[in-house]
């Protein structure tokens, strides 16, 4: 039996008796029976497959145990098989609500070996991507999360315009999710004609949306009872633990690679950073609200001021040659057929290179030992060092703010796992 | 017990003319033209007036006649119950088919639920991970019969992109019905997988899981139920699927 194993069994889910305070605070005699709850790992509020073991004393929740690991799909292992344009698919897999960040994470390391200049209308076409990729994922996180709050019609409103983001992406790059339309180098492909006017007619439109979205939520009494003051953990704590993203920047704390380290472009648009006051789950949630907002402003900064020029960069050791070439440049053929055998060999040495994910700080860290493929790939996900907070989050609430809780951490099981 | 003794002692009289007792309504077939005209009704709709082969053309238009099995059979392929249950990313399209573009409450299978024993369709949207198959094994054993599956996307059909040591396709651990491709599929090609699914359920519901994998012979048998009652109660507590067509 393995160690993992032997761990694993030697968790006890009976209930147990524990001696809690003194006599005074029950009529019992200060004996209270903690119940030990199996929370996951099918439970439709755990947003995936993650499992908790929570200890309950009453209706307040004694302290959790997050188990992980049931998706588990070795996708920094595959990658070390792969050559380094290979990888991308498996990568955008990860976190998959994120998937153009999981791409840009690892073409941005790549990068950085190779030292690629990445043109500057392909960094433009990026941040269109990111941004709406940001947006389309907070909608799956409003939606979701409103059900498990109980506002069942928020479902609908956010999957509608979900539905939106999904058919420019499908127009910008043939895919709905994990469109590997991020390359080393630059994108796949250019925006084809009608996709300007189509995401005007979408970023017109959004505010209006998110505006609608705010009239439903933010005066509602069950929502705000649920979302106020519940989950509140401060500052200090938060970086203690590592937490970035929204949940960071809800305690107060304005920390945003988007401002704080900007790379691919970022310090050409104008935004703000939504900040919290407290902490506390309503925070989070209006947080995430006004980002989008601010989302929708630098993609509209990026539509306007796209930049003429390529797509991918031109150093042909890197980037596939256009098709045209083929049929008429020798030097096209052997570049495309070596790039499609085998691929580039960036330098040896490491690199770690971090973007702003919709949860936080996504990064990746490539080790190169000069071959082909990748010695390492490692992701910084966010959701599995966010998780780590939720016990401090929830410990002593009640169970039913367990799940706001956790909803307002949306912590996507793919990047956790990995 | 009582109502029926009730009933017996006060014999409801019949339109037709003579009287029935209850006994005899449950036994004897009614004829087209007994369904048809109601005793109140006689001599008032012109379809009680009518007289051999027009009688005839009357009720094959407006009557149908079905198996109880074909009838189960479309009621249940109608009204899928789906478990609440996602892996990963193909649970977000999964619920993309419940949102407003590729409505599924248009077919009846918009109740998802949450138990497995209220359900009985399990869509496996996403991987499958070592770790977690035995869980879905046991999720699949809780719901109860007739139930199907979906397997939705690459990865639990194939092991997908990745094929590492991770993954384990949904095939070598339960038994699935539909597999649906795609990485992620998009919701219309889960929509099709599903309507797929009703129609093998409408035109074959003999064909029960285990005549499909070849599984006869398979059932787990449960200690002294099958000692008694021979193969039959063998059969029935290793849970058939739709229906015994083995005659059993």
């Amino acid at each position: 039996m393995s160690e993992y194993r032997r761990r694993e069994q030697s968790i006890t889910l009976s209930p147990v008796e524990e001696q809690v305070g003194s006599g005074a605070d029950g009529p019992g005699g200060g004996t209270h029976e903690l119940l030990t709850l199996n929370f996951g790992p099918h439970h439709p509020a755990t947003h995936g497959v993650l499992r908790l073991l929570v200890t309950l004393q009453g209706e307040t929740v004694h302290d959790i145990k997050p188990i992980v690991g049931y998706v588990h799909t070795g996708i920094e292992k595959t990658a070390e098989d792969k050559s380094y344009w290979k990888v991308i698919p498996v990568i955008e897999r990860m976190d998959y609500l994120a998937y153009h960040f999981n791409a840009m994470a690892f073409c941005g390391a790549v990068e950085t070996l190779l030292e690629v200049e990445v043109p500057r209308r392909a960094q433009y076409l990026r941040v269109i991507q990111l941004e709406l990729n940001r947006i389309m994922s907070h909608l799956v996180w409003l939606g979701t999360s409103a059900l498990d709050l109980g506002a069942i019609s928020m479902f609908w409103y956010c999957f509608r315009e979900r539905e939106k983001i999904l058919d420019l992406f499908e127009m910008s790059t043939g895919a709905r999710m994990h469109t590997r339309y991020f390359q080393v180098g630059g994108v796949a492909e250019d925006i084809p004609p009608g996709f300007a006017e189509k995401l005007r007619g979408f970023l017109k439109e959004m505010p209006e949306r998110l505006d609608q979205y705010g009239a439903l939520l933010n005066r509602n009494e069950i929502v705000l009872q649920r979302l106020r003051g519940t989950g509140m953990l401060d500052v200090q704590t938060l970086l203690a633990l590592g937490v970035t993203g929204p949940l960071l920047r809800a305690a107060g704390n304005a920390w945003d690679l988007r401002k704080a380290d900007p790379r691919g472009s970022y310090d050409d648009f104008d935004f703000k950073i939504p900040v919290g006051t407290v902490g506390d789950n309503y925070d989070r949630f209006a947080c995430r609200l006004r980002e989008m907002y601010e989302s929708v402003k630098i993609a509209g900064q990026a539509l306007e001021g796209l930049p003429e020029g390529p797509h991918i960069t031109a150093d042909r050791k890197v980037a596939l040659p256009p098709r045209h070439e083929l049929a008429t440049s020798m030097e096209a053929l052997i570049h495309h057929f070596k790039l499609v055998t085998e691929g580039f060999r960036p330098p040896p040495g490491e690199v770690y290179f971090p973007v702003e994910s919709p949860r936080g700080e996504l990064g990746c860290f490539v080790v190169s030992d000069g071959s082909s493929k990748p010695a390492r790939v490692h992701m910084r996900d966010p959701s599995f060092v966010n998780l780590q907070a939720f016990s401090q989050m929830a410990e002593g609430g009640y169970i039913a703010d367990l799940i706001a809780t956790l909803a307002m951490l949306d912590p996507i099981l793919g990047g956790i796992d990995r | 017990m009582k109502r029926s003794a009730g009933r017996s002692a006060q014999p409801p009289s019949s339109g037709l003319g003579t009287t029935i007792d209850v006994e005899t309504l449950r036994v004897r077939e009614l004829s087209p033209r007994q369904l048809l005209r109601g005793g109140e009704l006689e001599g008032r709709t012109p379809a009680a007036q009518l007289e051999g082969a027009d009688l005839e053309r009357h009720v094959q238009e407006r009557v149908m006649t079905t198996t109880l099995d074909k009838a189960v059979a479309w009621a249940r392929s109608n009204s899928f119950f789906p478990a609440t249950f996602g892996l990963a990313c193909c649970a977000i399209e999964m619920m993309s088919i419940v949102a407003a573009r590729v409505d599924v409450a248009r077919f009846g299978y918009e109740a998802f639920r949450a138990s497995p024993r209220q359900a009985d369709l399990l869509i496996l949207s996403g991987r499958v991970s070592i770790k977690m198959a035995p869980i879905v094994r046991r999720i699949y054993d809780q719901m109860l019969e007739p139930k199907w599956a979906i397997s939705m996307g690459a990865c639990c059909s194939s092991m997908g992109v990745f094929n590492n040591y991770a993954l384990v396709p949904a095939d070598k651990f339960m038994p699935v019905d539909v597999h649906v491709p795609g990485c992620p599929p998009r919701p219309e090609a889960l929509m099709h997988g599903v309507l797929k699914l009703r129609k093998m359920v409408q035109d074959d519901p003999d064909m029960g899981w285990r005549d499909r994998y070849g599984a006869r012979g398979t059932e787990e048998v449960v200690p002294g139920a099958g000692a008694r009652h021979g193969a039959a109660a063998v059969d029935r507590a290793g849970g058939d699927s739709i229906g015994d067509s083995d005659g059993a």
